[in-house]
């Protein structure tokens, strides 16, 4: 049994010149002694937080993110085990556990020194635990594509680096040689001078006791080994045999299931629950009182759920009860209209002069674009497992964002959160939903009212009905043009800012530019959704674009070309995706070619769609895609995830549409809120650049551009401008080619 | 009781001959590899083969099981613990992304390949279609199973040595 006599703790904060900071040493009696008791077997040493080192010489990466699909269990361990020199065949991967120290330090810091790069949207989640100080923080987030970018950049490489460094240290101790003379090769130390090669387990003890370097030297993209390879994934052996285990495969002893039922109209609560219209049934064991919903724990789910749909429940008037989804599109666009005729939009870009471009226009262009709601209908629907015993509450489930969950666990059955421990499972999606802790929280409070473990399963209705959702909006647009058909005027007024804060914003050089929102508040819970508000700013404003290159008489590409010129990081991304989609050359009747290019998440994306309608129905036949991460970890991984992000963006504007129906959502399964299938998805080709840089994200990236490039696509397939999601109520068969919009 | 055939297992389970398969499969026999998504039978996440076909067990009644062989995605590995092709398929492709679907999808495209040992685009296009992935990973659910059909079609024309 290995012994650890002092650790030294990674706190990768980044100081005012962007170095890192480590080290604070933790020993046993030492309140963070949890986090050792959790990681380390007693084979191990742990080396510092984010990684261990056992007898074997095997490797143990230590990641504080969700597994959901996008291999990032795979990429954080890549972005250490090579800046550490380690034999990638011996790395394994231990998901960290919820644990204050394993929150993302990166993040914290990022926000905190006002890096520029940090994600604003996150400052809002988890209630604003972000505002918080550090300890209080609660954030172990997986989502906002911030894994590679923050976790990995400022913690995993990091660690790797700085623990080669402690071990060439202890082999020069050991040996008596000088430092420099030594390297690492593939987890062993070797000295070239003398043939000596020894393997890193055999300095592992010292190593840990040396102060690991604060700045470690990180390696030069053309230095990685292991970095920019597309490694098998670690997750997909389990993924392929059924062995994989998600939250709702926990098996426990004595454990029961629970089915539940929430108000179908937001905002009310349970008014009477009549019992006896279920007392007759078999296996049933307890109905609980959530307040807003009820939970039935029944020996099996089937029974639960049969039961569920049985008892009989009363629920109180919210006030809400007569909102229809039309009444919400009338509130949102009155409330354009209010703040345009009272000039109480509040600002979000101003620049040179506006309403000079407008006089001396030749031709002012005007068109308004809406989206709807939509739901994140996970494969695996919403579930967790809790069980309170012995003073503590242990729960089983996939999150995005286990710490918070914690808190938030906590406060809602008044336990301290130190008491709660959770074992995070692989999710079965995520796209934003598993940073909500709604369903946890519920089974929590089940379980406080029963003495064995509980397992709460949603039905896909549940799901689909109490989802926290992507928001509908509505976005107005004018611009003034010249007379060469040049934009000289952007004016953009929406409804709801939500978060990234630079969604709204374009890259074109338009010298004059106003972009204004006003908010109004909606009865449906609002939600991360893959990309958030890139997933509608990028239709609004990839619509309008070429909506101008059309009334310029441009090419799209062209028109979009000359108004990027000086950004290199766009103009790559543009020619490479004109080049790979065949741009301009002549396509089959009924065909067309649409494109649309986006940045978000420190990655810019570009996708051309090509299109037939045949018929009145529309077919996506291609999509090619260009992608500049500044630098790829894992080529395959990332034509994944733009592969995803593509289906995914295709689904919503194709399909997606949650509709409100008297203050409740009308859909409520896959019949209803229909997902892309294989007859329908496209080709996909995916291309990748290294543009270097900060890394950018993968995970949300491919999803914006993909629905203004398929409604460009079709405009220029036939002349109809689709302005209002989901594609799937415009009558195809009926409309003719329309210019509307051009004045 | 219950008389079940699972992955040539014999159970006998103590239900109501009414409860669905998916939920006797996993939480009476214990093999959660089949999933619950949408349980009207709308995303294909349950897919089992009964007697080789394929079935949507979350609206499958067990007793309609009775006296048959039921096979899920833990019975398609051979008897000597050999991955079936189209798992080898799903390594080689990298198809899974959160894999949540993964096990009606392999389930779904054994059936297709017994039945068409070389299936087009379109054949596919009918087979697949009933399961939804919502990662996206269907252009590569579409590599593998070709990629599974090629290695079925070898190993057939491998002449038996023993």
């Amino acid at each position: 049994m290995a012994k650890w006599s002092r650790r030294a703790f990674i706190t990768a904060g980044v100081i005012a010149s962007g170095a890192v900071v480590f080290g604070v040493a933790i020993r046993r009696g030492n309140p963070v002694d949890k986090v050792v008791s959790l990681a380390v077997g007693d084979d191990e040493t742990l080396i510092n937080v984010w990684l261990k080192i056992a007898t074997d010489n095997s490797i143990t990466v230590i990641v504080p993110h969700a597994e959901m699909g996008q291999g990032v269990h795979t990429t954080l361990a890549m972005m250490l085990a090579d800046e550490l020199d380690a034999d990638w065949d011996t790395v394994q991967m231990l998901e960290a556990p919820a644990h204050e120290e394993y929150a993302n330090y990166a993040l914290k810091r990022g926000y905190s020194t006002g890096d520029i790069e940090f994600p604003a949207f996150l400052v809002d989640s988890v209630n604003g635990y972000f505002l918080n100080a550090a300890k209080e923080s609660g954030t172990q987030i997986t989502g906002g594509s911030t894994s590679v970018r923050y976790t990995g950049e400022l913690a995993m490489r990091v660690a790797g680096a700085s623990t080669k460094a402690v071990l060439l240290q202890a082999a020069a101790d050991k040996w008596n040689v000088n430092r420099d003379s030594l390297r690492a090769e593939k987890s062993y130390i070797v000295h070239d001078a003398s043939g000596r090669r020894a393997r890193f387990a055999d300095f592992s003890v010292e190593a840990a006791n040396l102060s690991q370097p604060p700045a470690p030297v990180l390696k030069s993209h053309d230095q990685f080994t292991i970095m920019g390879t597309s490694v098998p994934r670690i997750d997909i052996p389990a993924k392929i045999d059924g062995s994989a285990k998600y939250g709702i495969d926990v098996v426990l002893p004595d454990m029961k299931y629970a089915a539940i039922k929430a108000a179908p109209v937001f905002g009310s609560k349970v008014a009477d629950i009549d019992e006896t219209s279920v007392q007759e049934m078999p296996g049933i064991h307890r109905i609980v009182n959530l307040d807003s919903a009820v939970a039935i724990v029944a020996d099996g789910y089937w029974q639960a759920q049969q039961a569920m749909e049985q008892l009989d429940v009363k629920w109180t008037l919210s006030g809400n009860e007569s909102i229809e989804q039309s009444d919400i599109a009338q509130q949102l666009a009155g409330a354009l209209d209010a703040a345009n005729a009272n000039d109480a939009f509040e600002v979000d870009l101003e620049a040179g002069d506006v309403k000079g471009a407008f006089d001396a226009a030749s031709k002012v262009v005007n068109a308004e674009y809406r989206v709807p709601y939509l739901a994140h209908a996970t494969m695996e629907p919403m579930n967790c497992t809790a069980w309170i015993h012995e003073g503590r509450c242990e729960l089983w489930l996939g999150t995005q964002n286990p710490l918070g969950f914690t808190l938030r666990i906590g406060k809602a059955i008044g336990m301290n959160p130190a008491d709660v421990i959770l074992h995070n499972q692989y999710l079965g999606g995520g796209f934003g939903r598993r940073s909500v802790s709604d369903f946890a929280e519920q089974a929590a409070r089940i379980a406080v009212d029963v003495p064995y473990p509980v397992k709460l399963i949603w039905s896909r209705e549940e799901d689909i009905r109490h989802d926290h959702y992507r928001q509908a909006s509505i976005s107005r647009f004018s611009a003034a043009v010249n007379a060469a058909g040049q934009p000289t005027a952007w004016q953009n007024q929406f409804v709801n800012k939500r978060v990234p804060a630079e969604a709204p914003h374009i890259p074109y050089a338009i010298d004059n530019q106003l972009i204004q929102f006003t908010n109004s508040g909606v009865h449906v819970p609002w939600g991360f959704w893959r990309s958030v508000d890139h997933s509608l700013h990028t239709f609004f404003t990839e619509s309008f674009i070429d909506e101008l290159a059309v009334a310029a008489g441009s090419d799209p590409l062209e028109f979009r070309r000359e108004l990027l010129v000086d950004k290199p990081g766009f103009m790559s991304v543009l020619e490479r995706v004109a080049e790979e989609s065949e741009w301009g050359t002549p396509l089959p009747e009924n065909c067309g070619r649409g494109i649309a290019i986006c940045r978000c998440f420190g990655t810019t994306v570009a996708q051309v769609v090509e299109v037939e309608i045949d018929n009145g129905t529309i077919r996506v036949k291609r999509v090619v895609c260009v992608v500049d991460a500044s630098f790829t970890i894992h080529p395959d991984g990332m034509r994944a995830q733009m592969e995803s992000g593509i289906i995914y963006g295709l689904t919503a504007a194709l399909y997606g549409d949650i509709s409100i129906h008297q203050g409740a959502v009308m859909q409520s399964n896959f019949h209803d809120y229909q997902i892309l299938r294989m007859s329908d998805a496209p080709k996909i080709e995916t291309h990748i650049i290294n543009g270097g840089g900060r890394f950018g994200g993968a995970g949300e990236a491919g999803t914006p551009a993909i629905a203004p490039a398929l409604t460009n696509a079709i405009f220029n397939a036939s002349g109809l401008r689709i302005r209002e999601l989901p594609i799937k109520h415009v009558d195809f068969s009926q409309q003719g080619p329309e210019m509307q919009g051009v004045t | 009781m219950i008389e079940l055939y699972i992955n040539g297992t014999k159970y006998m389970i103590d239900v109501d001959p009414m409860t669905p398969l998916l939920w006797v499969i996993r939480e009476q026999v214990g093999l959660t590899g089949t999933k619950f998504g949408c349980g009207i039978a709308q995303c294909g996440a349950c897919t089992v083969h009964v007697n080789g076909k394929s079935v949507r067990s979350c609206i499958t009644p067990v007793k309609a099981a009775v006296g048959n062989n039921v096979t899920t995605i833990e019975g398609i590995t051979s008897a000597d613990g050999e991955p079936h092709p189209i798992q080898k398929a799903w390594l080689t492709e990298q198809v899974p992304q959160c894999g949540y679907c993964q096990s009606g999808q392999m389930m779904t495209a054994v059936e297709l390949l017994n039945q068409i040992s070389s299936p087009t685009d379109s054949d596919i296009d009918t087979a697949m279609s009933g399961v939804i992935c919502r990662c996206g990973t269907y252009g590569r659910i579409r590599k593998g199973i070709k990629t599974a059909a090629l290695a079925m079609r070898s190993n057939a024309e491998v002449p038996d040595d023993g």
